[in-house]
């Protein structure tokens, strides 16, 4: 009797502890996937740190979704980098009701992932993934901030094309889906403005002797070298060149436009210019910057601005759709119209990013310095961009 | 010309690494008939020692090159004992076993090593400290740098003091009597238990030294640098006949040179457009110029092909004897 008593007192407790919490706020579920174990560990941290911002900040700002105050929390899972763990971990998100996705960091996981959120409706933005088949799939529920691949192509062969003028260029590739991809855009975008391109040269990924290659091209002796590959290849292709005396300029995509280029080449790698998708982060809105350093003491490494972003896409078109339930608020998402940290964000009909920016970068006595940004084919010095859009970002933001 | 002249100081430059590791396949082959499939995991150890020497040595300000000498002077002991333990722990007890058993052996033993070496220094790419500044010297269009130089002439004095080792030293005429019949050899008072085991380490410290200079010479090393080093160092020897010292040594130069050349010109031969009967047929012709079938990127293939073709046309290589019960 005493028993069945107590029983009743904590269950009327319990309904009552519950009760008004139910009542007042809205749990919303937010996943991000990014590698947090391997390698590129690090970006896949600042990946996430970015969309934690955001989602704190949400938080904070106590959006009011339905009527209920809504308590976002992130779910934050490891893909390991790997396209296999990639798809396990879209469907553990999707079985844990989680009503949109941001990530995840590489075009690898990316891909075969898609699929998953998208049988299930949820929406998903990537801060990172610059393959053009991500958005090439026809999927209504995926979504990207940054770049593609084939827009990377045209902007530096455009910006190498109108600042260097070089007549005759080489173009080598790694024989790889990336780099042929990347080499073949530009190519095309150099022949269509009458720059007269070698016949293309071909290492393999692995490739750690390029000097064959090297010493043919140097007896065709062309102004410019574009490279289509990672940066493990490229920092040997330009050691090599410098060894046997090349003087071209050497062009990388992105793949090739990381710190380790001037490990590998040592001093050969100054002057080389090379591409990135996106806006660097010391470019990104200061708010943002100072946000981000405040919260997590250190500075954005590289696509954290787009993460956080992408987070807050998901939050904005939640709050004018008024609903937390995918399929009310992925119509809404689609024809946003958001100022973010990294300019303005608007999605066309595959799902990329409208007007995406391209950054290219200069090696400076160790340094991978921004110099131009390139948006919608224009391209706009650095220093001008960061005066003109960091302002524009502020004043945008509420 | 220039091109030309040019890819040949590539190819004999990577020719004299090639035949420095053939050395080291074809003396354990002279001696016991065995084609170590590890040697090449044994050159990439040297390497990856050497890096982590020259690593923890750079930023103590020592001079560039003592720092080098250093690192190779770690280099060739932990080889020396890498190439010990593998002959005194893996294929001593298979000593008289049918020959297959200890060839998987040191595939085995290949699989091991590279293991190894990715749980120490990981699977990246390592840039190796390029602490000596490579510097260029012109002869007329020909590019040539201090590195390049160092390395054909290390790798020349190596093979120099081998030969003197093997023809000139009583253990060099232990080693060549242990190879023709190790039966005989003992009875004559030989250790050949001893002879076999300086075998492989002196294969070992040429192995570490070519290691070294390859790291030096490319700026990178990584666990599986081995694999394709030592499989172009094995044709290299089958090239200039397995088992014949002066064979590696020409079989090495030989290949670094077909290779060179095979990457610098096949790209122009197979260029369809060159021919006439394509040239006004095609349409990639009239629109870029070119029809490549094959590029550069078929380097590496040259080793194998020039392989095949020395085990189709003469299987004893071009120095090798032809032996009835080996061929």
């Amino acid at each position: 009797m005493k028993n069945a008593n107590m029983r009743i007192t904590l269950l009327v407790a319990a309904l009552g502890a519950a009760f008004p919490l139910c009542a007042q706020t809205l749990e919303v579920k937010i996943g991000h996937v990014g590698p947090l174990t391997g390698g590129i560990a690090h970006l896949g941290k600042d990946n996430e740190n970015g969309a934690r911002l955001a989602i704190e900040e949400a938080n904070a700002a106590k959006i009011k979704i339905g009527g209920k105050e809504a308590k976002f929390t992130l779910v934050a899972e490891d893909d390991q980098a790997d396209p296999k763990v990639g798809t396990t971990v879209a469907q553990k998100l999707v079985d844990q009701k989680v009503v949109g996705v941001v990530g995840h960091l590489n075009s690898g996981t990316s891909i075969p992932a898609s699929p998953i959120y998208n049988g299930a409706g949820i929406p998903v933005i990537s801060g990172s993934a610059t393959n053009p088949k991500l958005t090439e799939q026809g999927f209504k529920t995926q979504f990207r901030v940054v770049g593609r691949d084939d827009q990377q192509g045209p902007a530096i062969a455009s910006y190498l094309a109108t600042n260097r003028k070089p007549k005759v260029v080489a173009v080598i590739d790694d024989a790889t889906a990336y780099g042929e991809g990347i080499a073949n855009e530009v190519e095309k975008t150099l022949k269509a403005q009458k720059i007269s391109v070698l016949p293309r040269e071909k290492g393999t990924d692995k490739t750690t002797d390029w000097k064959a290659v090297l010493t043919k091209l140097r007896g065709r002796n062309p102004d410019a070298v574009f490279y289509g590959g990672m940066d493990a290849t490229g920092g040997l292709l330009l050691k090599q060149a410098r060894e046997l005396g090349m003087k071209a300029v050497f062009t990388f995509g992105d793949g090739a436009c990381t710190d380790k280029m001037k490990e590998l080449a040592g001093t050969a790698a100054d002057g080389m210019l090379c591409s990135q998708a996106g806006i660097p982060p010391q470019a990104a809105d200061r708010k943002f910057t100072a946000a981000y350093k405040k919260r997590f003491k250190a500075d954005p490494i590289l696509y954290a601005p787009f993460t956080y972003d992408g987070a807050n896409l998901l939050i904005e078109a939640m709050r004018k759709a008024d609903s937390t339930d995918p399929k009310k608020y992925l119509p809404t998402l689609q024809k946003l119209s958001y100022m973010g940290a990294t300019g303005r964000i608007q999605f066309d009909a595959k799902g990329d990013r409208k007007d995406a920016e391209m950054t290219i970068f200069s090696m400076n006595k160790g340094n991978l310095q921004p110099i131009a940004i390139i948006k919608s084919g224009k391209t706009i010095a650095y220093a001008e961009f960061i005066k003109g859009a960091g302002g524009a970002a502020a004043k945008g933001k509420k | 010309m220039d091109t030309f002249l040019q890819q040949l100081v590539n190819g004999l430059t990577a020719g004299s690494v090639y035949a420095v590791v053939a050395l080291g396949y074809t003396m354990v082959y002279g001696i016991i008939q065995l084609i170590n499939f590890a040697h090449g995991e044994v050159v990439m150890i040297g390497a990856m020692v050497a890096f982590t020497m020259i690593n923890l040595l750079a930023p103590a300000g020592m001079p560039p090159l003592a720092v080098l000498l250093i690192g190779t002077g770690c280099a060739i002991p932990v080889c020396m004992l890498v190439g010990y333990s593998m002959e005194r722990f893996a294929y001593r007890p298979l000593r008289g076993a049918p020959r297959l058993a200890p060839l998987i052996t040191a595939i085995g033993i290949s699989i091991i090593l590279q293991h190894l070496a990715l749980l120490v220094w990981s699977r990246n790419v390592l840039a190796f400290p390029q602490i000596i500044e490579s510097e260029t010297y012109m002869f007329g269009g020909t590019a040539i740098t201090n590195v390049q130089i160092a390395i054909i002439a290390i790798c020349f004095a190596m093979m120099a003091g081998l030969a003197l080792l093997v023809y000139r030293s009583p253990l060099g005429t232990a080693m060549r009597a242990t190879a023709q019949n190790p039966q005989v050899a003992g009875l004559m008072g030989i250790d050949t238990n001893r002879v076999i085991a300086v075998t492989f380490i002196i294969g070992a410290a040429l192995g570490a030294v070519a290691g070294v200079l390859f790291g030096t010479y490319y700026g990178v090393a990584q666990y599986t640098m081995g694999s394709i080093l030592g499989l172009k160092a094995f044709s290299a020897a089958v090239l200039g006949g397995i088992g014949n010292i002066p064979g590696a040594m020409l079989g090495g130069l030989l290949l670094g040179v077909v290779e060179a050349l095979g990457a610098g010109y096949i790209g122009d031969f197979t260029d369809l457009c060159h021919y006439g009967v394509f040239a006004g047929t095609l349409d990639a012709c009239k629109d870029d110029g070119n029809f490549v079938l094959a590029g550069s990127n078929y380097q590496d293939v040259f080793s194998f092909l020039v392989l095949i073709l020395v085990l189709v046309f003469r299987p004893q290589g071009l120095l090798g004897e032809r032996v009835g019960d080996r061929a």
